[in-house]
């Protein structure tokens, strides 16, 4: 008895459940346009050519899709050890002050290394955000989901005090940093083979963020520390039985998790906004959520999920644009329309796939 | 007597026609037809993923088969829920209790069935039907206490009441004996026999073929999803059913010639530990293992042996005593399980989904669980495939592991394959001290053959091995000493050749009881 109906082979579980997620999603999304009168046909071609038609919407679309690779992977790095790290926002928001450390107090220095000791802040003051609740979460049993999402809340009021009173120019009204020097940025990638991206954000983080997806699937699949993320991750009994340390697992998962979830600041800080602004994070990190869930916590899987939220966003924005019935919240409606089929409703199409395959495995067998 | 009538018993009780069940790629009942006589006792054996559990299942209304008819009775049943078989006059009894724990015997018997809004008065009319159920079929229970301040024989006659009182015709018992002491079983048994008497329907459900002997009147041995054979129980012998159920001949004796054991390599002495919740579990407890020696710890499950498995393999803290290994003192702060790993002490444990495997892994992962800081496997925090491989190949050659695929995940393999893989890992690395619980809990025949070879072969290497097992034959077939446990105690040592009434009495806790009378006297 130890094939269960929902058990799939790989590429049924990595390309034909996720594809009839977003498909269910987008028919609804149809509906929703032609209850709107507008034609979803239409919708769709405008958002496509948004999203790919040009150099520039490219160019939006693959910056947009950084910032959900980082909190994506950041995500799936807790998630392998069985831990629910819904704090990425705030420890990507508290990352922002790496990044303003390095860019406000270290411009003199030349640009490579300013982008290195970026990288390394923004990382130290993420984990630094996670550690209190993986700590927490740990040694004392508090609920992790309950304390990182209280530390996303108390994150945004230290910011707040921070822009405010702390970081704010003293001539300046708005509650921001000032702007940083051209030399304390990332350089902008201006060509997309061959294409002009000169007017898009996209930035040297989205070649980071493929080092870093690329990084973390060689950690999970190929390290010790990765093994033992997973042990725990998927049966903590065996992982007290194999001697591992699942406290300091625990808080290293936590602490990853959280560093990777800070690099989002160097791709909004560092490479688009060139300051540190209020609410930077723009609901990143809870969107990283669903990201990781659809590219099944692999490097690939995320990657694809991101660019799909990277179109959407790019591209629904293109739509918002051109057809005044539609307005952004439309936009995140279908957005959260493709969260729902494909974390909550992902069980959904499974049962009727896998006996559809068992089907034709059984007269594969009888032919 | 009710065998004769079931030679020409007209109606069945039951009669399954061509029940066929796949999950996925498994076929788990292929054309299954079964025939129960009514007022008869019929055993149901197997291997387990037999098909055994799944054909109930089916029959109870937990699945719907993909192809087939249940009659019973006679008449042709469309069973879709469990309570449809419960209308249809079916009663099952599971193997773990669906009780619950803080309600009172008669809470649990109405629970689903209180007849109406006011509970007074459906409580009062059970409670009379119940009594009269209690003398007709010899049960008495405390209907007014709490299931939980109950022994498990007991709660089981709950269970039994709770279907009969439904209108059960028929009841179905799956492994009703793994969690019974011998002498609650022989009182089940008696109460089957009562049951029969007034014209019951039971069939059994069970992979321990003494219990087939003793108490059905016919049995079906089902392999792997087909019944291969149903027998009168009093034409036939426990090896002609062992070989059926395997399909080949199998000696359930385990030969071992008389070794003299070494030096003590584990010395326990006061040793005592509580659960997760702080009940003390373990009370003093004193034994020493020898090199070439295996000792057996019997016991009913829940005496206390989890918890020296784990505080042996360093996974639990213990409260006090010592434990000496090859002399040495173990500090009980800094015991852990990689520490005792290092010092040549493999442990196999109890539960092999819970803890010995991690079941979404493949094989070859598997094999360095507990090893990963081996710096063979992890050189510089890398993993090297190459040798994981290499190691889980060699492992699953030498203890013939079945299929040989190291990219399989664990929780493909049977459960057999999956112990193989486990005992593969843990005895391949020169061990000084073995510790393994159920060395052959929830695997085939076959497999439990070579599992006692391997675990003679490496007391014969002067290994010094404890088991814990539940199975009193494993216990007495493998052991050179045998200590009993119960109430988290040791309560007495005995030989190989020690009777089975005489091990039975130790694990109900007779002889304690006695000793405590005396202690206090």
């Amino acid at each position: 008895m130890s094939g269960r109906a929902s058990e799939l082979p790989w590429w049924a579980d990595a390309i034909i459940i996720p594809a009839l997620n977003l498909a269910l999603a987008f028919f609804v999304s149809a509906l929703l346009l032609l209850a709107l009168g507008e034609s979803p046909l239409e919708c769709t071609g405008i958002l496509l050519t948004g999203a790919f038609g040009s150099g520039e919407g490219i160019g939006y679309t693959l910056f947009y899709a950084t910032n959900f690779i980082f909190t994506g992977i950041a995500f799936a790095v807790a998630f392998q050890a069985g831990l629910f790290n819904i704090g990425v926002e705030g420890q990507a928001y508290i990352a922002g002050l790496g990044v303003a450390l390095a860019s406000l107090y270290f411009e003199h220095l030349p640009q490579p290394l300013i982008i290195l000791l970026a990288i390394v802040f923004s990382a130290a003051f993420g984990a630094a955000w996670a550690f209190v609740p993986a700590y927490l979460q740990a040694k004392r049993g508090s609920h992790l989901v309950i304390t990182t999402i209280m530390f996303n809340y108390i994150a945004q009021s230290l910011m707040i005090f921070l822009l405010n009173d702390v970081l704010r120019p003293a001539d300046d009204m708005t509650p921001e940093t000032r702007i940083f020097a051209p030399s304390a940025t990332l350089p902008h990638i201006t060509n997309l083979f061959g294409l002009d991206a000169s007017q898009s954000p996209l930035n040297l983080a989205f070649i980071w963020a493929l080092i870093v997806a690329a990084g973390y699937s060689v950690l999970i699949g190929r390290t010790r520390l990765g093994y033992e993320l997973r042990t725990l991750g998927s049966s903590p009994g065996a992982a007290s039985y194999a001697g591992m340390d699942v406290t300091r697992l625990t808080i290293t998962a936590l602490m990853i998790s959280g560093g990777i979830g800070g690099f989002l600041a160097l791709n909004e800080v560092m490479g688009a906004q060139d300051r540190v602004r209020e609410s930077f994070t723009g609901g990143y990190g809870f969107v990283g959520i669903a990201v990781a869930l659809m590219g099944r916590n692999r490097s690939i899987g995320i990657i694809l999920a991101s660019i799909l939220f990277g179109a959407l966003y790019q591209g629904g924005a293109e739509l918002a644009f051109d057809k005044p019935t539609i307005n952004r919240d439309m936009i995140v409606l279908v957005q959260g329309l493709v969260i729902l089929s494909v974390g909550a409703l992902e069980h959904m199409f499974r049962p009727a796939v896998g006996r559809l395959l068992a089907l034709r495995g059984a007269r594969v067998q009888e032919a | 007597m009710a065998v004769e009538k079931s030679d020409t018993a007209a109606t069945a009780a039951i009669e399954l026609k061509g029940i066929d069940k796949r999950f996925g790629a498994v076929h788990a009942n292929k054309a299954v037809s079964l025939t129960v006589a009514p007022g008869t006792i019929h055993g149901i054996v197997g291997e387990n993923g037999a098909g055994k559990s799944t054909l109930m299942s089916i029959l109870y209304g937990f699945y719907q088969a993909d192809a087939g008819e249940i009659w019973v009775s006679g008449k042709h049943c469309s069973i879709r829920t469990p309570s449809d078989a419960i209308a249809a006059g079916i009663g099952m009894v599971h193997q773990h209790f669906m009780l619950v724990e803080p309600f009172t015997v008669l809470e649990n018997v109405v629970l689903g069935a209180e007849g109406g809004a006011r509970l007074g008065k459906g409580l009062d009319t059970a409670r009379a039907s119940l009594e009269k159920l209690g003398t007709t079929y010899a049960m008495t229970v405390p209907l007014d206490r709490p299931v939980s301040e109950l022994a498990v024989g007991v709660q089981q006659r709950v269970e039994i009441l709770k279907a009969l009182f439904r209108g059960a015709e028929i009841l179905i018992l799956d492994e009703p004996t793994g969690v019974l002491t011998p002498a609650e079983a022989d009182h089940l048994f008696r109460v089957l026999d009562q049951l029969r008497q007034q014209g019951k329907t039971v069939i059994f459900i069970t992979h321990k073929l003494r219990e087939i002997m003793a108490i059905t009147d016919s049995v079906s041995v089902m392999r792997r999803g087909e019944i291969v054979g149903t027998l009168k129980t009093k034409d036939t012998t426990p090896q002609q059913l062992a070989e059926l159920m395997v399909g080949r001949n199998v000696r359930l004796k385990v030969d071992k010639a008389p070794r003299q054991p070494g030096a003590e390599v584990l010395v326990v002495r006061g040793l005592s530990a509580k659960d997760n919740r702080g009940t003390t579990r373990l009370r003093d407890v004193s034994f020493s293992i020898r090199e070439g020696e295996i000792v057996g710890i019997a016991g009913v499950a829940g005496n206390g042996q989890s918890e020296l498995l784990e505080v042996l393999a360093g996974i639990r803290r213990r409260s006090g005593g010592e434990i000496l290994l090859e002399g040495q003192a173990l500090d009980p702060m800094r015991t852990s399980p990689s520490k005792l790993r290092q010092m040549h002490v493999a442990h196999v444990p109890e539960d092999r989904h819970r803890m010995g495997l991690v079941m979404s892994f493949v094989a070859s992962e598997n094999s360095i669980l507990g090893y990963q800081d081996d710096a063979r496997y992890t050189p510089h925090g890398f993993l090297d495939r190459g040798a994981i491989l290499d190691d889980t190949k060699r492992n699953m050659s030498d203890y013939d592991c079945r299929p040989a695929n190291p990219g399989l995940r664990a929780a493909s393999f049977s459960g057999g394959n999956q112990q193989k893989l486990v005992l593969a890992r843990e005895f391949e690395r020169d061990p000084r001290l073995l510790i393994v619980g159920q060395p052959t809990r929830g695997v085939d025949i076959g497999a439990i053959e070579f599992i006692h070879k391997r675990l003679v072969a490496m007391r014969d290497a002067g290994k010094a091995i404890l088991v814990v097992s539940v199975e009193l034959d494993e216990i007495r077939a493998l052991s050179d000493r045998i200590l009993v446990m119960f109430d988290g105690r040791i309560v007495g040592e005995r030989g190989p050749e020690a009777s089975e009434q005489d091990l039975g009495l130790l694990m109900a806790g007779i002889e304690s009881e006695a000793a405590k009378a005396g202690a206090a006297a």
